[in-house]
């Protein structure tokens, strides 16, 4: 460490441009690249560093200040941990965690689990025409979650729906989707499902490709079948993209908030009400900040908790 | 010659129809009377009433202005976070300095932090500098993008030294290598980038919901959703607003379909 200062101390005195100046006629490769590598790099990552530091760190920060106080502008004061207490014993809290909870646990595993198979399929030599149906079944991904919102709002409208009105072409009775709490939270279901199935079919594609074929051919010839081939070689194999997968989907989910305030209002009864939109409705509705930033920091903590241990069941075992 | 299986063929020739299907419906509906958007069953040709919606639209949310907002917002928005990305990439992918590891590593950590963590304390610092209801409100916090940074600090990593130093020795300021070298050579995943910022601005929602006030200044998802509330909706014209919001996201993809899927597995697969 001892060269450290000498090697800084001729670099803050210059000018990072000067390089550009003509000076590197006179002066060694080796000599600039110093230069370049003491200044250079600060003043490329400071639009990026500036940014961070006033709408990342800032307001995380922040974010947990408020979340101890009470009371808004001049009115806000310390008041400990009584947000995190109220929360606690709030039963909307709670019943906004168990709706998230339970999008969570049906939604995640359907969705990858449905990519998982469109990208099979994609990733068959033995299927016609794959990059249409690439395209076709990525396209629903770019939509916007309002645009996808309002489409949806219409098609699962129980009397003259879309889909009610396909249902009864195989004979299906008309579904109260968006009208009753179990229906409701499936519709909301349904509608991220297919927002999201092909982004992630997509992304397993890729790793599907990225397999090396020899390893097929070695379980082929070890007499693996399919199933077999399956197990010990593409899941293994993908273990790292579906590790991804899962925390960005959870994470997704656990933020829901477009489509339920889209579609449901939250509705009916509470029954689609997220942990987000409560947090959105005491935020900017009732513009109670303290309690908001609450939520959203209890909201922080579980991704944090999910997302560890996530990466530690399904991560690398070494 | 492999053997082709018709039935693997139709199940995704269904998800294709699955996931294809609502938008063509959305089309048609987008050129209905209000009256029959709900009729029985649905109508599945053009109804003719694409202009009338079109109109109902410009009245009712002011469709010119809100698409000029839409694409100001996204377009400002895109040019500033492919440059700082493009900027903080390089230094992250060619340079060593001290704090790399460590700003690198912050940067990307809040990639897992809910956004929603973030959205009280913008509001309050906005308010007090007197930005809510304006364009700075919504674009400035977008413009730093971890994941953008990320992308681009892949992509430059495995450009070769030599390329660079080769221009050093002829004496280009880092400036210049970075605007002859470095962008043209990574084009193709710099216009990714570019394509993801410019959807996730095109589509944001939450945010401008809470920082734009007036409807001169909403934009194109923010004006649909309002919209949608009242009691007196008209159907026709919401889902003519989800089809324009809808439309040229899908045009700028089939044109950047390449590049834009590279650079989705660019981010996901690498490391």
């Amino acid at each position: 460490m001892s060269l450290a200062p000498s090697e800084h101390a001729p670099a803050t005195a210059t000018p990072a441009g000067r390089g550009a100046t003509g000076q590197t006629g006179r002066t060694r490769p080796g000599h600039r690249r110093l230069l370049t590598r003491t200044s250079v790099p600060y003043l490329l990552i400071m639009p990026a560093v500036l940014g961070f530091a006033v709408f990342k760190a800032y307001p995380i920060v922040a974010s947990l200040w408020i979340s101890l106080t009470t009371g808004n502008g001049a009115g806000r004061h310390f008041t400990g941990l009584d947000n995190y207490q109220r929360l606690l014993n709030d039963p909307l809290f709670w019943t906004a965690l168990k709706n998230t909870a339970l999008i969570l646990v049906v939604q995640v595993p359907l969705m990858l689990g449905l990519a998982l198979l469109v990208a099979l399929g994609l990733n068959s030599t033995k299927v016609w025409l794959r990059p249409l149906w690439r395209l076709g079944v990525f396209i629903p991904s770019l939509t916007g979650l309002v645009a996808a919102g309002v489409m949806f709002s219409v098609i699962l409208n129980r009397d003259a729906g879309l889909l009610n009105w396909v249902l009864s072409l195989f004979g299906i009775d008309r579904v109260n989707w968006l009208g009753s709490p179990f229906w409701a939270r499936v519709g909301v279901v349904l509608v991220i499902t297919w927002h999201y199935t092909g982004y992630n079919a997509v992304i397993y594609l890729a790793g599907l490709q990225g397999i090396p074929q020899e390893l097929y051919e070695a379980a082929k010839v070890d007499g693996a079948g399919p199933i077999r081939r399956f197990v010990s070689i593409t899941l293994p194999q993908l273990r790292p993209i579906l590790l991804l997968t899962v925390v960005l989907s959870t994470i997704g989910t656990l933020q829901l908030f477009d489509e339920p305030y889209v579609l449901t209002g939250g509705g009916p009864d509470n029954a689609t009400l997220t942990v987000t939109m409560y947090l959105y409705n005491n935020g900017f509705k009732y513009f109670d900040f303290g309690y908001a930033s609450a939520l959203a920091y209890a909201l922080a903590l579980i991704v944090a908790v999910l997302g560890f241990l996530q990466v530690r069941l399904m991560g690398e075992r070494k | 010659m492999k053997r082709r299986s018709l039935l693997l063929t139709l199940l995704l020739a269904g998800a294709f129809g699955l996931c294809v299907g609502p938008f063509y419906w959305l089309a048609m509906a987008a050129t209905q009377e209000n009256s029959d958007v709900f009729s029985w069953p649905p109508k599945l040709l053009p109804g003719g009433h694409l202009m009338e919606n079109l109109q109902g639209l410009q009245d009712s949310i002011g469709l010119t202005r809100v698409l000029f907002n839409t694409v100001l917002v996204a377009g400002v928005q895109t040019v500033g976070a492919v440059v700082v990305s493009v900027l903080a990439g390089y230094a992250f992918a060619k340079f060593e300095f001290r704090g790399r590891n460590l700003f690198f590593v912050l940067l990307l950590s809040t990639l897992v932090l809910p956004d929603t963590v973030m959205l009280i304390p913008i509001f309050e610092m906005m308010m007090k500098l007197g930005l809510i209801d304006s364009y700075q409100s919504v674009i400035l916090p977008g413009l730093v993008t971890p994941f953008g940074i990320f992308l681009m600090r892949q992509a430059l990593r495995s450009m070769p030294d030599e390329l660079l130093d080769a221009a050093r020795v002829d004496g280009a300021g880092e400036l210049r290598v970075l605007w002859r070298i470095v962008i043209p050579v990574n084009r193709p995943v710099i216009a990714a980038l570019a394509l993801f910022v410019f959807l996730g601005g095109w589509n944001q929602f939450v945010w401008p919901l809470i920082a734009l006030r007036s409807p001169d200044m909403y934009t194109l998802p923010v004006a649909t959703a309002t919209l949608q509330g009242l009691a007196t909706t008209n159907y026709a014209q919401v889902l003519l607003a989800a089809a324009i919001a809808a439309v040229p996201v899908m045009a700028l993809f089939l044109v950047l379909q390449r590049q834009f899927i590279s650079g989705l597995l660019a981010g996901a697969t690498k490391e």
